[in-house]
């Protein structure tokens, strides 16, 4: 396996009047596995069609392994792809469709079908090799796609929202096995996806994407955790947003002072406030009134509504749900943790 | 209720029965009385004579020469118009699918222009494009593919995008592209094998369509075996017939393999 790095410089494409990318720059070490974040729109799927050779940018470099690849066309990138949609060749069972890339290279027909046992072992499709596309369900499919796109042992993985078209039982499940696959096997992967829990779920960093740029790129916790923009921060996970003022380096919201996440001109702003942030207590005395519960498993999410029409979203263990059911009096306490605001 | 749903399954299966007879009747009488008319002897006798001479060849070529040379012009006819029509449309089919869907409107209204031409305005225009082609390439009735070719268009097209819409041919395409396939290759070994059946019924059609093409032909002054038909029924009657029905029962062996093979499409693709 001949893992490589991945450097696109300053990548721009427009479609019409529509700007996909706009100086586009993304890093990837060997081995790494990159998740490409974003709404619809927003480039993703571009920047790895131009990554695949698929499509061709207007100005930039793609640097795969130390050398520009920009004008390499696409069936010589020596990239492996699974698509969003079904892409295994109907007329050709999972075995011959896994074989597809070996016949091109020629290679000969015993180390083609050892090569596509083994692959079909590693996405445990061992028994499925004479199968054909239809007979195979969506995840099925999918699974042989990730192991034809591997038996070539490319030098790049590109996963284009693979998981989408599949339940989300199923999702989930292959989600983590392209994971242990990909530590397996340690190819330099690009994953795109409009799904926050599967990119953070997965990746090695994730990159939220915006208007044909990044926004930011970091592990999942710091994406999380850590967001750098109120775009990411909006788009990653649910906020609250409430009114607040700066002073200095803290945020006041509801009594409480936050530490700030960057610098902030002082003022009136908006503080997005993670709902994990946030607790509740039953106290007949608070200005809180509980006005909706969501039983998610082993957590929940309490609405509460405040004074000023104002609303916060807090997410507690469920087993506390007794205590708050819809109308109780409550009192809403921010945990001290660093916010990011908006102005 | 039981006994209301036999009944009018019933009054159903009859009526069906009764279509089934009619449009039989009404399509195998005319090719029973052919078949009559060839196989009548002196005095209203039995006679196989004519079918005998159609099979001999050697015989075929030597009593009906205008006859044979229709055949064989025909047979080439065939052959080229089914090559050009598909060396030309199933690429330009797929790479407009795949690069410039835009056109994809006007690919197809050209490619159905030629059935909204009457032959007779065709011939009229063609007539000073042949004579290019005579200048060019001679006079010879094979020529004609050329010809057939523009009028196979709008059932060739019709087939070919029918087969297309069934495959995401964009993303096998990709697919293929991504693992290291050229753009022949992709054509080869993944567009093709899955528009098989679309691309075996614009053939057929483009078959059927030159074997029963007469106008052009005979405006044009060139020989095939409708033209040799024509000429034969002025001297030989019983074999202009024979050959008809032969050429009417080959049409219809065609477009049966042509339903056949779009029946095992479907049933391929229900294998899920």
């Amino acid at each position: 396996m001949t893992s490589a790095g991945v450097r696109l410089e300053g990548l721009r494409r427009q479609f019409g009047s529509l700007r996909a990318l706009d100086g586009l720059d993304l890093d990837m070490a060997p081995g790494e596995l990159v998740a490409l974040l974003g709404p619809s729109g927003c480039g993703k799927t571009t920047a790895l069609r131009i990554l695949a050779g698929l499509e061709d940018a207007d100005s930039g470099r793609i640097v795969v392994g130390g050398k520009d690849i920009a004008n390499v066309p696409a069936n010589r990138r020596d990239m492996g792809m699974v698509f969003q949609a079904y892409s295994l060749f109907p007329h050709l069972t999972a075995a011959e469709n896994v074989e597809f890339g070996l016949r091109l290279r020629r290679q000969n027909a015993a180390t083609r079908r050892q090569r596509a046992r083994e692959v079909l072992e590693l996405v445990g499709l061992g028994a499925h090799g004479d199968r054909y596309p239809q007979q195979l369900s969506g995840g099925q499919q999918q699974r042989v796609a990730l192991a034809r796109a591997l038996a070539i042992q490319p030098q790049v993985l590109l996963l284009d929202e693979p998981l989408s078209a599949l339940d989300a039982k199923v999702r989930v499940q292959l989600r983590e096995e392209i994971r242990r696959i990909q530590l397996e096997v340690g190819t330099t992967t690009l994953f795109v996806t409009h799904d926050q829990e599967e990119a953070l779920a997965i990746a090695d960093r994730v990159g939220v994407m915006r208007a044909g740029r990044l926004e930011q790129i970091g592990s999942p916790e710091d994406i999380y955790r850590s967001p750098a923009t109120p775009f990411v921060a909006e788009f990653v996970g649910l906020s609250n947003r409430l009114p607040g003022r700066v002073t200095g380096d803290v945020v006041e919201v509801l009594d409480a002072k936050l530490p700030l996440v960057g610098a902030v001109h002082s003022g009136p702003v908006t503080a997005l406030v993670r709902p994990e942030s946030v607790d509740v207590t039953a106290d007949p005395t608070g200005t809180g009134r509980v006005v909706a519960v969501s039983f998610l498993g082993p957590t929940a999410r309490v609405t509460v509504s405040l004074p000023d029409d104002a609303i916060v979203v807090a997410q507690l263990e469920s087993a506390r749900l007794p205590e708050l059911p819809p109308g109780t009096p409550v009192r809403v306490i921010l945990r001290p943790v660093p916010v990011v605001v908006s102005p | 209720m039981a006994g209301l749903r036999q009944r009018r399954a019933r009054r159903q299966s009859v009526l069906r029965w009764v279509v089934v007879t009619l449009f039989g009747v009404l399509f195998l009488l005319p090719l029973f009385a052919m078949l009559e008319f060839t196989t009548r002897g002196a005095g209203g006798s039995l006679s196989f004579e004519t079918w005998r001479v159609f099979f001999d060849w050697a015989a075929l070529g030597e009593t009906y020469p205008i006859l044979w040379t229709g055949m064989k012009a025909s047979f080439w006819l065939v052959l080229l118009s089914v090559a050009l029509t598909l060396v030309l449309l199933v690429p330009t089919v797929v790479w407009v699918r795949l690069r410039l869907p835009r056109l994809r409107r006007l690919v197809e209204f050209v490619s159905l222009l030629p059935l909204t031409i009457p032959a007779i305005v065709l011939v009229v225009g063609l007539a000073p494009v042949y004579a290019w082609v005579v200048y060019f390439v001679g006079g010879s009735s094979v020529t004609l593919f050329f010809a057939y070719t523009i009028l196979a268009l709008p059932f060739a097209y019709r087939a070919i995008d029918a087969g297309l819409s069934a495959i995401d041919v964009r993303t096998l395409s990709e697919a293929a592209r991504s693992l290291g396939a050229g753009w022949a290759t992709v054509m080869w070994k993944v567009v093709l094998p899955n528009i098989r059946s679309a691309v075996l019924s614009a053939a057929f059609l483009t078959v059927a369509l030159v074997l029963g093409e007469f106008t052009i032909a005979s405006l044009l002054n060139r020989d095939n075996i409708q033209v040799a038909i024509n000429q034969l029924g002025k001297s030989s009657a019983t074999m202009s017939v024979a050959v008809s029905l032969a050429a009417l029962v080959l049409a219809f062996a065609l477009l049966f393999l042509l339903s056949f093979a779009g029946r095992r499409r479907h049933r391929e693709r229900k294998t899920s």
